[in-house]
């Protein structure tokens, strides 16, 4: 099986991140864009409210209130309330951290454990490199969401065991984008002449080979947060990560199901955090990398 | 009968996002029945925008507007794309640079002739195959019907070539309009595409011929236009242009080509006179005088290289020496090994055979840790200057990097990028927002900066234009009169290497044919190779 | 006979990568916490019995390397074991609900590569602005949405709403409507991103000026030209949308209350029946194999580069 390193499909790698020098950077002014505006400042109060979430809502996002269940989205419960009372919009704020957390972790496995391999794999000769591209190759031939399944059957369910099956699921993802990006820089024109500079091979790879391979893991980092956001709300969905009551948005979807025909508010709203976080993480994550991928010659 | 193309006034204007530019400012051109028209100029002078507006291609983006604009006394400036449609191809052909990638690579090059003959419907689709195998025929293609059922990447640089040719002919256009049609390709296949187009002029088609080298127009043309900035400078018979230029720009042009009577003189106007003041290029300003070369102080010596890549043996038992401020050519086709070469001599790549040795210590077969003591007195400037550099360097840490530390580094960048013609304030730039020749500078610079006693320069200038090239190989010169330094020059160029090399080792199919001081192999070549190198060489006859 | 040197090279390196996966799906169930026979078990009646049956099936009383040659050995027989849960063969488990999810996927990827590519073609090139602003946006959304909320909107506003479609079952092609839809919105979605830019690559390529030249109507421009380059990186991704599927199928199935493998797969899960959940990961592992297999066999024959050697 060929390791394609083009866009291996995360719901925001449409554009492979490898260098395309049919499309001069020179032509693409970047213009202040209103779409980018709007994701960074999403992106901020997301932050707030994972951080602070009683600075944009201060209610209990456990507090039941039994004379208002059910309560359409109105001034006071601007996003509506659940069937037990509680605020959907403080649930939904609360939730932000939870979310964002596992989405973190996640990423944070997977972008770790990627570039440590992915940089072993591009560095290391013939043999080693086959192993670990044919390892990359197997453990990406489970479906993201199977292969979080066997962990979650092996582990118990649980948030702790829901970040870590996400986190190793896209790991062979960004290992083999780093061990491409590696092998490319290696073979680059710089990283041969700095050799006539007299450098060691330590220093070559410290001073050249590293700085330019993980440059464009931040915006990996990025693209792959949305995918994990996306993937952890997936799972709790199916009861597999965060317990209720807990207000994590996959399992308020999960929960304000049952509830659709009368309280549409508890499963739209929730949902649609989800997928403006996505959104956001996309645009802002693709911007990143056009202007990176211009910046290269 | 009337011009079969003829323009005036032509102006093409590009809508970006910081404003119109304007490509073309209103040239005129006209091309006759078996004419051959050259349009000569620099890249961005507007000579493709040109070729392509002729054809309506000028892309999405473009405005064009003429005030008159006959194709075979047809007005098409009110033309739809439907009507542009049933012009090309069939009135007029285009044939564009580097076939590789202008013909699909996912199709069989019949398909792709044939797709002309259907888009026309010239001939049924049952006699499509015979007359994709005469067209092939036609330009002169061994075993037609064989090449036609593979794909471009099977065929050679020539073959491809021509059956691009082919497509464009097969709708049997008057007009043909070459792009660059024989850039990149090795000087031999060169002469061949040339000659090729020359036979359709003789069928009675008009030409008009794209073209940044001179040379290569001087062969076929019948009146050359020069191009700058979207207008034409200068246009008359090709004879009287080459051999009269009136303009300044047409006379710098012809003074920049490298060739055999460039020898020893400067080829670009020295840097304080301003363009197009004086004509102090023709005063034959010659090159500064340089230290004696020493032929029995040897600062390279290789011995019976050769490297196979699996079944292929690219290079084989090349042996050649360069003394202490010589300079050593190295001359080939495409393929040829001469990058190999290189690269074995500069300790990148193991040999498989056959030893170097730099400055008396053995460079070869020696773990790295033994060359690096030595390294900095070998230094490599290489085609693509862009490519040698860390992405993320600003020019004087670029340079920098190649000196010792200390608190005077920055002075010592600064005085290095005057040495090259560069001033302090590029200092904190990015080699991207630098010209091609400004990069190929700070490359140089990069590579003098420890004193090195060779360079090894890989096509140092074959991506640059005629003039920038001009500079850079003075520049080089310049250096190498003040430090001494030993040159091993690659170039598929034999002008270039006939300006500037003391010696010269041909390569052919990764063995040296011929070497020699340069006067000799060039004058009177002994190998079959160098003699049809120099016979396909187009060249220039110029005034004096 | 380069040719068949690249077929033969890549059917190799998909043994391996089976053979790996198979690996790496019997060291997820030694790496289980504690006993192995009580992994196997899950929630299953416990019973000496059964525990005997287990360390006989999967020879844990003999050496671990046995064991795991044996596993190999019975996997590569078509052999995928028992469910002590359900007291029957893995596979006839998943047999027979392999029917409703396969048709489910089918008719998804079908619906989703078809959308993807009349959004691509009809919005690639650089004349039309508005359309393809409003389709990139439309496929980010659709991409960014997790699927089971695309599900559950289009169940309430087309199934509760309206009553076109109904509720849940599979009973019937008017079921299989919203579930098919549900899964093919996300595909098309990236598909069409994935294939819009590799046709505008291919339309900035100079073999799309010189068949200008030659003219050539637009429309066969793209189709005859463009479109075949843009749909190699498209198929490169067959694996992936595979797998999409069936991660998807899962969901899906859940939202709409359809038989299938995802529900025996979510229950497995939840009751912690090991050798199910095991067979279920271990087939789709081989099944990406094969399709990604296939796809790469697929590049080799419409592009004549590949195949050099």
């Amino acid at each position: 099986m060929t390791v394609t390193l083009g866009p291996t499909p995360t719901a925001g790698a449409a554009v492979p991140l490898a260098t395309d020098p049919s499309t001069p950077a020179g032509r693409r002014r970047t213009r202040p864009r209103p779409g980018l505006l709007v994701a960074g400042a999403y992106l901020v109060l997301l932050v707030v409210a994972a951080v602070l979430p009683a600075l944009l809502a201060p209610g209990d996002p456990l507090a039941a209130d039994p004379r208002a269940t059910l309560a359409a989205p109105d001034p006071a419960h601007w996003f509506g309330t659940d069937q037990l009372g509680r605020d959907v919009w403080t649930r939904v704020v609360h939730g932000a951290g939870h979310s964002l957390t596992i989405g973190l972790a996640a990423t944070g496995i997977a972008v770790t454990g990627g570039v440590l391999l992915g940089l072993l794999a591009g560095l290391a000769h013939r043999f080693a490199d086959e192993t670990l591209s044919r390892s990359f190759d197997a453990l990406s031939a489970f479906p993201l969401l199977l292969l979080a399944l066997l962990f979650i059957t092996v582990t118990g369910p649980g948030t702790a065991s829901l970040l870590v099956a996400i986190g190793i699921a896209t790991l062979p993802h960004h290992a083999r984008v780093v061990r491409g990006q590696t092998l490319l820089v290696r073979r680059a024109g710089y990283v041969e002449q700095a050799v006539s500079f007299g450098l060691s091979r330590p220093r070559l790879v410290w001073r050249h080979v590293l700085p330019n391979v993980l440059g464009p893991v931040p915006v990996l980092a990025v693209i792959g947060l949305g995918e994990a956001v996306l993937a952890a709300a997936g799972l709790s969905f199916l009861g597999l990560g965060p317990q209720p009551p807990s207000p994590e948005w996959g399992a308020m979807l999960s929960e304000g199901r049952n509830y659709l025909q009368v309280a549409w508010w508890m499963t739209v709203l929730p949902g649609a955090a989800v997928t403006a976080t996505v959104v956001a993480l996309t645009v802002v994550g693709r911007h990143w990398q056009a202007r990176f991928d211009g910046r290269r010659p | 009968m009337g011009p079969l193309l003829a323009v005036e006034d032509l102006h093409v204007t590009f809508d970006t996002p910081s404003g119109p530019v304007a490509a073309v400012r209103g040239i005129d051109l006209t091309v006759g029945v078996g004419e051959c028209v050259a349009i000569v100029g620099e890249s961005g002078s507007g000579k493709s925008v040109t070729a392509r507006a002729l054809v309506g291609l000028a892309g999405v983006d473009a405005r064009v507007r003429a005030g008159r604009l006959d194709l075979a006394g047809r007005d098409v400036r009110a033309y739809r794309p439907r009507d542009w449609r049933r012009v090309r191809g069939r009135l007029a052909g285009l044939v564009v640079q580097d076939a590789l990638v202008s013909l699909d690579p996912l199709r069989t090059v019949g398909a792709e002739i044939g797709e002309v003959l259907a888009a026309h419907d010239i001939v049924g689709r049952r006699e499509r195959a015979g007359r994709v195998t005469h067209l092939l025929d036609q330009v002169h293609v061994p075993e037609p019907a064989r090449r036609a059922r593979q794909y471009p990447h099977q065929l050679s640089g020539g073959l491809r070539q021509r059956a691009l040719i082919a497509s464009a002919i097969a709708g049997e256009p008057v007009l043909l309009v070459a792009d660059e049609p024989t850039t990149a390709l090795d000087v031999t296949v060169q002469a061949q595409v040339l000659r090729l187009l020359a036979e359709r002029r003789a069928a009675g088609v008009g030409l008009l011929l794209i073209s940044h080298d001179l040379a290569v127009v001087a062969q076929v043309a019948d009146r050359v236009l020069v191009m700058r900035d979207g207008r034409i400078v200068e246009e008359g018979p090709t004879g009287r242009l080459l051999q009269a230029p009136q303009h300044p720009y047409t006379r710098q042009l012809l003074a920049a080509v490298p060739s055999a009577s460039s020898r020893g003189r400067r080829l670009s106007e020295p840097a304080r006179v301003r363009d197009g003041c004086a004509v102090p290029a023709l005063a034959r300003t010659p090159l500064p005088a340089r230290p004696a070369v020493r032929p029995d102080d040897t600062v390279l010596d290789a011995v019976g290289l050769t490297r196979r890549y699996g079944p292929h043996t690219v290079v084989r038992d090349v042996s050649f020496s360069v003394a202490r401020g010589e300079t050593l050519g190295l001359v080939g086709e495409s393929g040829s090994g001469k990058s190999t070469v290189a690269r074995l001599v500069a300790g990148l790549l193991a040999a498989d055979a056959g030893t170097v040795t730099f400055e008396s210590t053995r460079w070869s077969g020696v773990p790295e840790r033994a060359r690096r003591p030595l390294r900095r007195r070998l230094q490599l400037i290489s085609q693509d200057p862009l490519g040698s550099f860390d992405p993320r360097y600003t020019v004087g840490r670029l340079v920098a990097e190649n000196l010792d530390p200390g608190p005077d580094r920055t002075e010592r960048v600064v005085a290095l990028l005057r040495r090259v013609g560069l001033g302090p304030d590029l200092l904190d730039r990015h080699p991207r927002s630098l010209s091609g020749g400004q990069r190929q500078r700070v490359a140089i610079a990069r590579a003098v900066a420890p004193r090195p006693s060779l360079i090894i320069c890989d096509e140092p200038v074959s991506a640059l234009d005629v003039r920038v090239q001009a500079q850079v190989l003075d520049l080089l010169a310049d250096l190498r009169a003040a430090d001494g330094t030993a040159l091993l020059f690659i170039s598929h160029d034999l002008g270039v290497v006939h300006h500037l090399a003391d010696r010269v080792l041909v390569l052919h199919d990764g063995a040296v044919v011929e070497q020699g001081p340069v006067g000799d192999v060039f004058s009177y070549p002994r190998h079959d190779h160098t003699r049809s190198l120099l016979d396909a060489l187009p060249t220039l006859v110029t005034a004096g | 006979m380069s040719l068949l040197r690249a077929v033969a090279r890549r059917v190799a390196a998909g043994l391996v990568v089976l053979w790996a996966a198979a690996t790496a799906a019997y060291l997820a169930l030694l790496a289980a916490p504690g006993n192995t026979v009580d992994s196997i078990v899950g929630d299953g009646a416990d019973t000496p019995q059964i525990r005997a049956q287990i360390v006989t099936e999967w020879g844990l009383d003999r050496p671990p390397v046995v064991q795991y040659l044996d596993y190999l050995w019975r996997l590569a027989g078509g052999d995928l074991g028992r469910s002590y849960l359900l007291q029957r063969p893995v596979a006839e488990v998943i047999g027979e609900q392999l029917a409703p999810t396969a048709t489910l996927a089918v008719a998804a990827a079908g619906l989703g590569v078809l959308l993807a590519v009349v959004v691509a073609v009809g919005t690639t090139g650089r004349r039309r602005r508005w359309p393809r602003r409003v389709s990139s946006a439309a496929e980010l959304l659709l991409v960014s949405t997790p699927p089971f909320l695309i599900g559950i909107v289009l169940l309430s506003v087309l199934s509760f709403r309206y009553g076109l479609f109904p509720v849940a079952g599979d009973q019937g092609p008017a079921a299989l409507v919203l579930p098919t839809l549900t899964l093919a919105l996300p595909i098309a979605g990236l598909l069409a991103q994935v294939l819009r830019d590799g046709l505008d690559r291919a339309l900035d390529e100079p073999f799309v000026l010189t068949a200008r030249a030659r003219g050539v109507r637009e429309r066969a421009v793209l189709l005859r030209h463009a479109l075949r380059h843009a749909l190699l990186p498209t198929v490169t991704l067959a694996g992936w949308l595979f797998g999409v599927l069936l991660g998807g199928a899962v969901v899906v199935e859940q939202v709409f209350g359809r038989p299938g493998l995802g529900q025996v797969t979510l229950s497995a899960v939840t009751s912690k029946d090991m050798p199910v959940v095991l067979a279920v990961v271990t087939l789709s592992a081989a099944v990406y194999v094969l399709v990604n297999t296939a796809a790469d066999l697929t590049c080799l024959l419409v592009d004549p580069r590949l195949r050099r050697s």
